[in-house]
Order: C-alpha cells, then sequence, then structure tokens
C-alpha cells in the first residue's frame, strides 16, 4: 500500500547544511523517512511533506543542524487550547505559544 | 535505590541482584492482561492502567543481558513482553503518568531527565556490565541520545518502532530495517482505534440526540409525541450515522478517500451517509417541510461527520501540527457554519410543518 501522506508545504522542518556534521541521529530517528544521507555523507531532506513535526530529529541533533517546530497534529488538542481548556486526563491541550522553548507541546492523553 | 513492588500481579517470580530483589516477569499474558487491553481500547480505566516505574527481569537475565525501556502504560510494557517470548532481558519502566510512550516523548515525560533520573534509582550501573540502552524508536522526540551519554554513559540505541521488531532487531546486533524505521498506518492499526473515537464521540453527541428527539415533536402535522417518534427519532439515527460516517467508516476508508485534509475526507463520508439516510427517509419533496428537512440533513451530517474526521488527526500517525492548523482555519469556520445552517432549516422544517 502507498504511504498516507497529508497536506503539502506546510512543515516547519528545516536543516542547516553547514552544521551538519553526518552522524545520522535524524535519519534512525525519524519515523517517517524524511531525512537521508546523502553521497558527501550530509544529511538532507528527501521527503518534505512526510514530515510530521515530532521533533525527534531536533531533539538528537548533537549539532543542533535540523530544527523542527515541533507539536502534535491533533485537531482536538488546537481546539481544547482555543476553548482556554486546563490540559487534564480528558483533553489533550497545546501547552504553551509559539516562540517559547516549549512551543507547540502537547499535553495528550 | 527504588525497585518496584513484587505485588503486583503480573509478577511471576523474582531475581536477585546486587541492588536487591527485582520482580520477574513473563512474555506470556494471561486473560487478565488481555481484559485490561480491551478495557483500555474502550476507554475504561485508560488514565490509570498503569505499572510501577524501575527495573523488571524479563525471564532470567544476566548482567551482560540487554536493557529494554518502555512507558509505564500497561498496554506498551505488554506489547513489549509479550514479544520477547523465550529471552532474557532487563526492563527498565519510566515514570510517563501512566501514557503510552509516543505521547509520552511529545509530551516530555518520556524524556531525557526521566530517563537518567530512574537510571540512578534503578540501580541498573550495578545490574549490569555494559552501557547501552535500547529505546523505542518513537521516544525519540523526548530523548536526546547525546547528552543521555554525555551525562550517564549509557548509550541509547534507538529501536525498532513496533515491539514485535525487537526479536530480529536484538539478533541482528541492534541494526533495524529501513521498514522497522517507519511508522505505518495500516487498516488493522486503524480499527483498534476507533473504539476511543467512538466512546469520545457519543459523550459528546449524547445529549445532543436527546435534545433533537425532543425538538422533534414540536410543529405539525401530528400530536407532540407522535411528531417525536417520527420526526425526532429520525433526528437521532441521522445524528447517529454521521457520528459512524465522521468516526467508523473515514477512519477505514482512509487511504481510498479523496483529498488529503481529514475533514475533506469526513465530508464525503458525510454526504455519503445523507444520501442513503434520505433514500431511507424519501421524504416529500413537493412540500417545503420535506424540502427543508432534506435540506438540513444534507447540512449537518456532513458537517458533523467531517468534525469527527478532523479530530481523527490527533490518533493519526502523520499529521503536523501545522498541517492540523491549516486544514482547521478553513474546516472548523465551514463545519460550524453548515452545522448552525442545518440546525435552522431543520427547526424551520418542524415550524412549518
Amino acid at each position: 500500500m502507498k504511504r498516507l501522506t497529508y497536506l503539502k508545504n506546510v512543515v516547519t522542518l528545516k536543516l542547516n547544511e553547514e552544521k551538519c556534521i553526518g552522524c545520522g541521529a535524524c535519519v534512525e530517528v525519524c519515523p517517517q523517512a524524511v531525512i537521508g544521507i546523502n553521497g558527501v555523507n550530509r544529511a538532507w531532506i528527501q521527503d518534505r511533506d512526510a514530515c510530521m513535526e515530532c521533533g525527534a530529529c531536533n531533539r538528537n541533533c548533537p549539532t543542533e543542524a535540523v530544527s523542527v517546530q515541533a507539536g502534535v497534529g491533533c485537531a482536538a488538542a488546537v481546539i481544547n487550547t482555543m476553548l482556554g481548556r486546563e490540559p487534564s486526563s480528558c483533553c489533550c491541550t497545546l501547552e504553551s505559544c509559539e516562540g517559547t522553548e516549549n512551543q507547540g507541546k502537547t499535553s495528550c492523553c | 535505590m527504588s525497585l518496584p513492588s513484587l505485588n503486583q500481579p503480573f509478577v511471576v517470580g523474582v531475581v536477585e541482584t546486587p541492588v536487591g530483589t527485582v520482580p520477574q516477569i513473563s512474555s506470556a499474558l494471561t486473560w487478565r492482561d488481555h481484559w485490561g487491553t480491551i478495557k483500555a481500547r474502550w476507554g475504561v480505566g485508560r488514565m490509570d492502567y498503569t505499572i510501577e516505574p524501575g527495573i523488571y527481569a524479563l525471564g532470567n537475565p544476566g548482567n551482560e543481558s540487554p536493557v529494554l525501556v518502555t512507558a509505564n502504560y500497561k498496554m506498551s510494557f505488554d506489547r513489549l513482553r509479550e514479544a520477547l517470548s523465550g529471552r532474557n532481558a532487563w526492563i527498565l519502566v519510566l515514570d510517563t503518568d501512566g501514557i503510552n510512550v509516543w505521547c509520552a516523548a511529545g509530551k516530555g515525560t518520556f524524556g531525557t531527565e526521566e530517563l537518567l533520573h530512574r537510571l540512578i534509582l534503578s540501580g541498573l550501573t550495578k545490574i549490569v556490565t555494559h552501557r547501552e540502552l535500547v529505546l523505542p524508536q518513537l521516544s525519540g522526540p523526548g530523548v536526546a541520545a547525546h547528552q543521555v551519554k554525555k551525562l550517564s554513559g549509557f548509550r541509547v540505541h534507538y529501536g525498532p518502532i513496533r515491539a514485535v521488531d525487537v526479536p530480529s532487531y536484538l539478533d541482528s546486533g541492534l541494526k533495524a530495517t529501513p521498514e522497522m524505521r517507519v511508522k505505518t498506518f495500516t487498516l488493522r492499526e486503524r480499527i483498534v482505534l476507533i473504539p476511543i473515537e467512538l466512546v469520545a464521540a457519543f459523550k459528546a453527541v449524547l445529549l445532543i440526540l436527546l435534545a433533537f428527539f425532543l425538538l422533534g415533536g414540536l410543529g405539525g402535522p401530528a400530536g407532540y409525541w407522535a411528531n417525536a417518534i417520527n420526526y425526532g427519532l429520525f433526528a437521532s439515527v441521522a445524528l447517529l450515522t454521521a457520528v459512524i460516517a465522521g468516526a467508523v467508516l473515514t477512519p477505514i476508508l482512509l487511504p481510498i478517500l479523496p483529498g488529503k485534509a481529514f475533514s475533506f475526507k469526513g465530508f464525503i463520508t458525510g454526504i455519503l451517509a445523507a444520501a442513503l439516510l434520505l433514500v431511507v427517509r424519501h421524504p416529500d419533496l413537493t412540500l417545503w417541510p420535506g424540502r427543508l428537512e432534506t435540506l438540513a440533513w444534507f447540512f449537518l451530517v456532513p458537517a458533523c461527520a467531517a468534525y469527527l474526521a478532523m479530530n481523527f488527526t490527533g490518533a493519526s500517525t502523520y499529521t503536523s501540527l501545522s498541517g492540523v492548523k491549516k486544514e482547521m482555519r478553513l474546516a472548523l469556520p465551514l463545519e460550524i457554519g453548515a452545522g448552525v445552517a442545518g440546525l435552522g432549516f431543520w427547526l424551520t422544517s418542524r415550524i412549518i410543518a
């Protein structure tokens, strides 16, 4: 079966080739095979639209070459946040606003 | 130092270690474990389905046995141990508040800090001679492998996504195939998520069903209860059909439904559901009440189905937050608008009947 893909040209994933040391940590940890290693042993974004912005690459990059505004693609969390609900056992929310350290982090069931 | 309690129902024995008596577990699940999984899938006691964090012995591990790390959501723990039939390993359970690996990693509770903390509390450095840990790949958003190495000396190996692949990963010298590294969303994986979506939808929709039933009694042409049973009951059935379209059919048919946005996919199943409902209902389209009622269901059912389908983004394995926000900017106003318009048409059809 063909892999499912979501909306095109929306994700916030960025790669700074100059900082990349080609360790491959991002390739190993990405659950969507978004990043590959090219012929000159550097990371490259091979399937940008498959990125789900989980933030695993960013978290595991030792040189901060990969960056992404990490968050969970969950409509219920977005709605709960809009309604100003507190995170609880039944509700997922986006914990804080963009621009802070926990940008888009969810508190999810 | 703190070791997990031996007095947990799944503990089958004890293993003595330099740091004390460690609970021993088996890879064989009992009916009780399976029943626990079923209940959690239906949302019963799901927020309290936990085990004590700390180190567990699967089989009879020694000081060179591998250490596998997981969350203290009982279902995560069960999936891991049942995959490791006939093996000896240490299982280090992190305190994630009973949340699964993926959600806990996103939240940060399955994270570098908790891992480092649990390594110290469990006394793992005295239990094993090596300094290697196998973590589920989906804990990547929470754990920085290079920092764990720097701060504890333990090297983090990201194992496969699915617990069933752990044995072949271990046997191949901690090498994962490309297939093991990609999160799938197969029919089976989608179907197991439906119950929890249905439970959530029903909780929200039950009062609305009752309201539609009672409002159905208003207006003509017959008496209140006769109307309620005719129009009100049909309204409740229509909304239930919308729930089935959005929360059951859309997840099942996800790959073959047109479009990328979940709400659009739900809109399509909603339109089909509305068409089916009207075939069953065959209202009198020569008169305004029948026309308006028809119109109402072509607005309400797709709006409701689209909304529920949109909420399935949270259960899916491939949607980004940026994408969901983009989808919602268009879909949410349309869903609300169509819902309000549909309600208006329906109430009007009742009043003029």
